[in-house]
């Protein structure tokens, strides 16, 4: 019975179905509960919260990726999983607390000053939600005061930072100068990415990583943590 | 005088007149009823103050909601004609909304700029047998390659006006001193017209000034507005942002011509059916144009529209997809049917370097638009990568391309007098011995009224095209350069502040 709800999860999630109204990829599947009346569910019949996150979310978001590599995906599927799980991960997030299990992680993502792109920074919040850490999304042309604010405040460990226009990509540097003046260096670490910017620019201003798309986001905040 | 385009006789059309009529009822609704989100303090005052409905949304942000009949107006005032001016008179344009004269321009404002250089290669089997391949260098664009693609442009004979295709990265280049580099760059290198975007509003009358010296004066300017600004104030769906909505009104108090360019994908900002797409961009530029007639009746405004489709596996725009040729001819046919001059896409290919793919992918949306008559059309001269890459080799190549296009549109030649000639001289070859129309074809020959066989055909049998174009890119780049007179460049130098000394061309003029 826990194995088959589980399943369920997974395999909804697979499909991007995040709720019951939610057209997936199999037909035969519309009108049934989502991932999220699914996670409910589960709860209610006493499945505990780290068995749905890691026999559910992890391994399917982990199939979703690999669909998405071998092109079988394109973007809009993965986004659809990805908010498919970070609902469910909404739904678990008291449960986990309750647990004492902490979060995988606290991260802010932005667009800085002068920069309105959000595309890519939306799909980066949405697949750090998906992928289990608790994100806060602080906007688009977000100035670098109001962003070390945030850090501070927050208690961020990874802050995300966007820019697409060569014009604004200069404001990243003075968000890690700002971070270091205010005695953030070290607490919290730097991952940039956008149009204009590189793994150069990212090694000149001295961030801790540079991401050429979302799916990097997790990688490079998985390495480091390890480090 | 003014340039002679491509003139479309019979422009191709996507939609009937009900389509049309059902778009311009849907972009009504949308602007009436869902509105637009103007996070411009100005543009607030301004609808609000011309009878638009405003409610605030937010921190600085107002709902706006506009009825039709200001829309409507805005188009009535808007101008039908509007001069596009050059420093060369012979180069002006004259954009008429219900004219299908189509004036093609480079763009847009690519970080890369792609060197390619040829490498022989050698077959194993057969050391004699030798091959020349490309190779291609992606590299950051500067001031100096701006200034190189505007004397490119200059000598590209389809291209009839400029925007700048190179975002300049110099070290010494800021926001501060970016816009007058840009311009400069353009103004002293091509006497076509030149149309940039802004990045920094306080340089707008940094701008204005040196154009004034370039062309002559304040009024000499109104009269041949040498350069002209595309702004994209609308961030697809329906938000009008902060700071190029202010540059906008700024512009527009200037009385010098703008574009106003709304640019949402099918699939992200905006919903993935033609219906769909067609309808928001519709609403978003009316809203723009509405906004340019309240702010200054009488505007020069051009309607701008770069709709494109999503490319599903990284979400950037999919220049190549036959979706976003759809939307662009829709929107062209929009703008006619408000009898507005229109800025329009095409030509720009998803591949990373020329080739096969950014061949098809070019001239598949270049003929399609540019046979449904924008007055302004955006052909992406050496655009590659989306919008990333700027080829001034393919550059060479899509010019070769345009001039079929001008041959193909060339009039035909069907009149009852000519008809009357042509029939007796059937009647009288089809009487000699060999049958042929040999002495009919050479004078038009000599007159050089026939196309020539693809100028960089290799008759060896091997596709040399690349090899062939890069050579005559090295011929143009000898060219003597079209710079401004010394004394202009000298005031300009005394009166502009922050112009590199690296751009002054006095010394070797
Ligand atoms: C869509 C778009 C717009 C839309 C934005 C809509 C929106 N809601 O964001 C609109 C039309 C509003 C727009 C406006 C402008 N744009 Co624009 N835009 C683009 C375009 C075509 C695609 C960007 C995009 O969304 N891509 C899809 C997403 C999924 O990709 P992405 O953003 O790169 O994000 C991925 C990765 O980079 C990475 N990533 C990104 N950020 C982050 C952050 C972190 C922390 C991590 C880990 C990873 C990460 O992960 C993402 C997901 O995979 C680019 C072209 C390009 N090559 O990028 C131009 C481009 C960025 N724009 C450009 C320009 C010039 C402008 C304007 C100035 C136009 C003008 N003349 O007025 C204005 C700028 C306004 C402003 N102040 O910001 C230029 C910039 C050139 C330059 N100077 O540097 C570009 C390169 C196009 C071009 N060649 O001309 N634009």
């Amino acid at each position: 019975m826990e194995t088959e709800i589980i399943e369920k999860i997974r395999e909804n999630l697979i499909q991007g179905r995040k709720s019951e109204e939610d057209e997936g990829i199999d037909e035969t599947l519309n009108g049934t509960p989502g991932v999220i009346e699914l996670t409910e569910e589960a709860l209610e019949k006493g499945v505990s919260p780290k068995e749905i996150i890691s026999l559910a979310i992890t391994p399917g978001m982990e199939a979703v990726g690999e669909k998405y590599d071998s092109g079988e995906y394109f973007i809009p599927d993965m986004l659809a999983s990805a908010q498919a799980a970070g609902a469910a991960m909404e739904i678990l997030k008291p449960h986990l607390e309750k647990a004492r299990i902490a979060s995988k992680g606290r991260v802010a993502v932005a667009t800085v000053k002068d920069d309105i792109h959000d595309i890519g920074k939306n799909i980066v919040v949405i697949l750090l939600k998906g992928a289990g850490y608790d994100v806060d999304d602080l906007g688009i042309d977000v100035s670098t005061e109001k962003i070390v604010e945030e850090v501070k405040t927050r208690g961020i460990e990874y802050l995300g930072l966007s820019a697409l226009l060569t014009s604004t990509m200069t404001r990243m540097k003075e968000v890690i100068e700002a971070l270091d003046k205010a005695g953030l260096k070290g607490k919290v670490r730097v991952l940039i990415g956008g149009a204009a910017v590189s793994q150069e620019y990212a090694d000149e201003i001295g961030a801790d990583a540079y991401c050429a798309d979302g799916f990097q986001a997790i990688s490079a905040i998985g390495a480091l943590k390890q480090q | 005088m003014a340039r002679e385009g491509l003139l479309v006789i019979r422009p191709l059309e996507r939609l009937a007149t009900k389509d049309l009529n059902h778009i311009h009822q849907a972009s009504l609704d949308i602007l009436s009823e869902i509105g637009i989100n103007c996070h411009n303090r100005d543009a607030v005052e301004a609808f609000a103050g011309a009878g638009a409905g405003a409610s605030p949304v937010g921190d600085e942000i107002s709902n706006i909601k506009i009825p039709p009949k200001l829309v409507l107006k805005a188009i009535e005032n808007a101008p039908k004609e509007i001069v596009l001016g050059a420093r060369d008179p012979a180069n002006q344009l004259i954009l008429h909304g219900d004219r299908t004269r189509v004036y093609l321009a480079s763009g847009s404002e690519s970080n890369i700029w792609l060197d390619t250089s040829f490498r022989p290669f050698i077959n194993k089997n057969d050391p004699d047998e030798e091959v020349k391949l490309p190779s291609f260098n992606p590299r950051r664009g500067t001031v100096a390659d701006l200034a190189f693609s505007a004397h490119l442009a200059q000598s590209l004979d389809t291209l009839d006006a400029f925007i700048r295709p190179v975002n300049i990265q110099d070290k010494d280049i800021n926001n501060h001193n970016k816009d007058v580099n840009k311009f400069f760059c353009c103004l002293n290198n091509t006497s076509k017209h030149v149309m940039a975007g802004l990045t920094s509003l306080e340089q707008l009358q940094n701008v204005i000034a040196m154009a004034e010296i370039v062309a002559g004066g304040q009024q000499a300017l109104q009269n041949n507005p040498i350069i002209s600004f595309i702004t994209c104030l609308v961030k697809s769906p329906l938000q009008m942002v902060d700071d190029t909505t202010q540059t906008l009104i700024r512009i527009c108090l200037e009385g010098l011509p703008v574009v106003i360019s709304s640019s949402p994908q099918a699939g992200t900002t905006a919903p993935p059916s033609e219906a769909g797409i067609v309808s928001q961009i519709n609403a978003e530029v009316l809203a723009g144009i509405t906004l340019t007639q309240i702010i200054n009746p009488g505007t020069p405004v051009i309607y701008g529209s770069v709709p494109v489709r999503a490319r599903l596996d990284n979400l950037n725009d999919a220049y190549g997809a036959p979706e976003s040729t759809a939307y662009n001819i829709d929107c062209v046919q929009m703008a006619r049917y408000y009898g507005l001059p229109c800025y329009s896409t095409a030509g720009v290919s998803d591949a990373p370097i020329p080739g096969l793919q950014s061949a098809v992918e070019r001239l598949f949306s270049s003929l399609l638009v540019a046979l449904s008559g924008p007055q302004y059309l955006h052909c992406a001269f050496g655009l590659l990568d989306g919008n990333s890459t700027f080829s001034p080799l393919q550059a060479v190549m899509d010019d070769t391309h345009f001039k079929m296009l001008r041959q193909f549109l060339k009039p035909a030649d069907i009149d009852p007098e000519n008809l009357e000639a042509v029939y007796r001289k059937i009647a009288d070859t089809v009487q000699t011995s060999q049958k042929l129309f040999i002495n009919d074809i050479r004078p038009l020959m000599r007159k050089g009224k026939l196309s020539k066989p693809y100028i960089f055909e290799d008759r060896q049998g091997n596709d040399s095209v690349l090899c062939k174009a890069n050579q005559e890119l090295e011929r143009l780049m000898t060219l003597p350069g079209c710079h401004l007179p010394e004394e202009i460049i000298e005031k300009v130098y005394e009166r502009i502040p922050g112009i590199l000394p690296r751009l002054d061309t006095r010394k070797s003029n």
